[in-house]
C-alpha cells in the first residue's frame, strides 16, 4: 500500500528538501510508516522518536486528520492512501 | 539546501533552521534584535542563529530568545515611554521598534481590587492587571508588536496567526496601522463579536471547519509552503519573539508595585506561555538586580473542559495529554498546549498550584469582577477570579497575601457568555409611577433578602 507524509520543513533535509513523500509500509500502523520512512530518509526517525523508541514529547503526528495521541500512538491503524503529518508541537496560543 | 542549525561552536553566518532568513548572531546581540543573540532549544540547549524558526532540528523542542543583556536600569526604564517599549532593553527588538508603526500596546492599569477581596473573604491587598486596556483589549497586543518588530527585521511583509480571537484582533489591527498585509487563521465557532471585530481591520480572515488544535495545525503546515515565505506567522514562526512580548507583563506588575513583586499571582493558561513569561520577567528582574528576591507563588487557571495542565497537575505528571475543548472560554480553549509542561514547571517551583473552573462558575467570575470592581473581563478572565475563588477555599491560596489577577481581555469581545443571565431590570413606559414602583420593588427584596 503507499502512504504520503507531509514533511516539516526541519526534517526536510533528510527528504533532499521534499515536503512530501510517498512510501509502502510494510505493515498498516504508524510504526510501520515511520520505518519506511526512515528507509527512504535515513536519520528522520531519530528525530521523530527519542531513544525509547516513543513519541517525542513535541511533535504531533497526524493520521487522516486524527491526532495519533487521542488514538493509538505508534499502533495507529493506516490505511492505503492515507495522509501522515508530522508536525513540531510549538506552536499555538 | 541549508543545513540550518547553529551550534555554539559553529560559524555565525549559516542559516537558520530551515533555511529560513537569518541575521547572523553576535554576543552582543544582533543588529535589529537589540539584545538579543541566539534562538536556545529549551529541551536540549542546542543553540541557533536569529531568524524565523521556532522547533529544534534535534528534539523538536520550542526555541527561545536568549540575550546578553547591557545597561538595564530602573531609570532607562522609568525614562521610556508609557508602553511595553519602555523595556525595550530587555526584549528581542531594536531601541527604535516604538518609533515604527504599531499600536504602542502596554502599561495597562494595575487596579487594587478591595471590593472583590472582601467578597472573597481575602485579607491580603488584591489587584487586578487589567489587559482589556490594550488597543485591541486584550494582552495579545503586546505578543504582536514584538512579533511585527521581528516580521520587520526579517523582511517578512505578511503577518499571519492561528487564534482563538483576540490575537486575531491584534494582528489584524496592528498589519492595518504599519500597512502590513495579514492573514488571521480562526476556528468557524467563534464568538461573533470576534469573528466582526477581526474583519473591521480588513486582511484576509479565514474561518476553519475545526477547533483551535485544527487550526493551528493548518498553520503549522502552511509554514514552510512556497506560498507562505514571506509571511511571519506571529505564534509559529515567530513564536520565539512573539512569546517574549508577554514578558512585559510580569515586568509591568513589579514596576506598578513600586519595583517589588507580589506574594501570589493567578495567570489563566491556554498554551500556557503567558504564565511562563510572567515568571520569567520576574526572574530577570530579579537576576538584573533591579528587584529584591523575594518569595512568589504562581497559579494556573483554566476551564474545566479544556483543562489538561490542571488535569495534569493534579496527577503530578510533567506531561500534559491534549483534550478536546468543550468550553465557553474559547480563548483558553487549547486541547494540546504547548508551554502546558513549562508552566508545570513553574507552577510547582514557585509552589502553586493550577485548579479548573465549570463554565457556569466562569460566568458568575465575570459577574462577580464587574459587580465589586466595574472591570468587565471576557471569559478568561472570569476563568481568573473563578479559580482565584476555588483556590482560597481549597487553602492553596493564602488570603492574607498580597494577590495579582490577571484579566486578559475584555468583555465586550464574549456578550454572548452573559446574554442569558443578566438584562435590563425592567422595560417599561416613560412613565416616573412605573420608575417608582420598580424601585420599591427592588427596595423590599432587598430588605426581605437581608431580614
Amino acid at each position: 500500500m503507499s502512504v504520503s507524509v507531509r514533511i516539516p520543513t526541519i526534517l526536510r533535509p533528510y527528504t533532499g528538501g521534499a515536503s512530501e513523500v510517498t512510501i509502502e509500509p510494510g505493515e498498516d500502523t504508524l510504526a510501520g510508516v515511520l520505518t519506511a520512512l526512515e528507509l527512504a530518509a535515513p536519520g528522520i526517525a531519530a528525530r521523530v522518536l527519542d531513544d525509547a523508541g516513543t513519541l517525542r514529547r513535541f511533535v504531533n503526528i497526524y493520521v487522516d486528520d486524527e491526532d495519533v495521541r487521542f488514538t493509538d500512538g505508534l499502533a495507529t491503524p493506516v490505511k492505503p492512501g492515507a495522509h501522515v503529518s508530522i508536525i513540531p508541537a510549538v506552536a499555538g496560543g | 539546501m541549508s543545513t540550518s542549525y547553529v551550534t555554539p561552536s559553529s560559524t555565525p553566518d549559516a542559516g537558520a533552521p530551515g533555511g529560513d532568513p537569518v541575521v547572523p548572531p553576535s554576543a552582543a546581540g544582533s543588529p535589529g534584535f537589540g539584545p538579543a543573540s541566539r534562538l536556545t532549544c529549551r529541551e536540549c540547549g542546542s543553540s541557533y542563529a536569529l531568524g524565523a524558526a521556532y522547533a529544534c532540528e534535534e528534539c523538536f523542542g520550542p526555541l527561545e530568545v536568549g540575550y546578553d543583556f547591557v545597561d538595564v536600569t530602573r531609570e532607562r526604564i522609568e525614562a521610556g515611554p508609557p508602553s511595553i517599549w519602555r523595556y525595550s532593553c530587555l526584549l528581542p527588538v531594536a531601541a527604535y521598534a516604538g518609533d515604527e508603526p504599531n499600536l504602542n500596546p502596554g502599561f495597562t492599569r494595575l487596579v487594587r481590587a478591595d471590593n472583590l477581596a472582601r467578597a472573597l473573604g481575602m485579607t491580603g491587598t488584591l489587584w487586578v492587571k487589567d489587559d482589556s486596556g490594550n488597543p485591541t483589549h486584550s494582552f495579545k497586543d503586546r505578543v504582536v508588536a514584538v512579533a511585527q518588530s521581528a516580521a520587520r527585521r526579517l523582511g517578512l511583509s505578511t503577518i499571519a496567526c492561528a487564534s482563538t480571537g483576540n490575537l486575531a484582533n491584534a494582528v489584524a489591527a496592528a498589519a492595518a496601522r504599519a500597512g502590513q498585509h495579514s492573514v488571521v487563521v480562526i476556528p468557524s465557532d467563534l464568538e461573533a463579536g470576534k469573528v466582526l471585530s477581526t474583519a473591521a481591520y480588513g486582511g484576509i480572515l479565514l474561518a476553519v471547519d475545526g477547533n483551535y488544535d485544527d487550526v493551528n495545525r493548518l498553520c503549522s503546515e502552511l509554514v514552510g509552503d512556497p506560498l507562505t515565505e514571506d509571511w511571519g506567522f506571529v505564534n509559529v514562526n515567530l513564536r520565539p519573539y512573539y512569546a517574549e512580548g508577554s514578558k512585559t507583563v510580569g515586568y509591568e506588575i513589579a514596576e506598578q508595585l513600586g519595583w517589588r513583586l507580589p506574594q501570589q499571582v493567578v495567570a489563566p493558561i491556554a498554551s500556557g506561555s503567558l504564565l511562563t513569561k510572567v515568571d520569567k520577567a520576574f526572574r530577570e528582574f530579579i537576576s538584573l538586580g533591579l528587584i529584591e528576591d523575594t518569595a512568589y507563588k504562581v497559579f494556573g487557571a483554566q476551564a474545566t473542559g479544556c483543562s489538561p495542565v490542571a488535569q495534569a497537575f493534579r496527577a503530578g505528571q510533567d506531561v500534559v495529554r491534549p483534550v478536546r475543548p468543550d468550553t465557553i472560554a474559547k480563548s483558553l480553549a487549547i486541547g494540546n498546549p504547548a508551554d502546558g509542561p513549562y508552566a508545570l514547571d513553574v507552577v510547582r517551583r514557585t509552589g502553586g498550584s493550577i485548579e479548573d473552573v465549570t463554565d457556569a462558575e466562569v460566568v458568575e467570575g465575570i459577574r462577580l469582577l464587574a459587580e465589586t470592581e466595574g472591570i468587565f473581563a471576557e471569559t478568561a478572565g472570569g476563568v481568573t477570579v473563578a479559580t482565584l475563588r476555588k483556590l482560597i477555599a481549597s487553602g492553596a491560596l493564602d488570603p492574607a497575601a498580597e494577590t495579582v489577577i490577571l484579566n486578559t481581555g475584555d468583555g465586550l469581545k464574549t456578550l454572548d457568555a452573559i446574554s442569558n443571565v443578566v438584562g435590563v431590570t425592567a422595560t417599561i413606559p416613560p412613565d416616573v409611577d412605573r420608575v417608582t414602583e420598580i424601585l420599591a420593588a427592588r427596595a423590599a427584596s432587598a430588605a426581605s433578602a437581608g431580614s
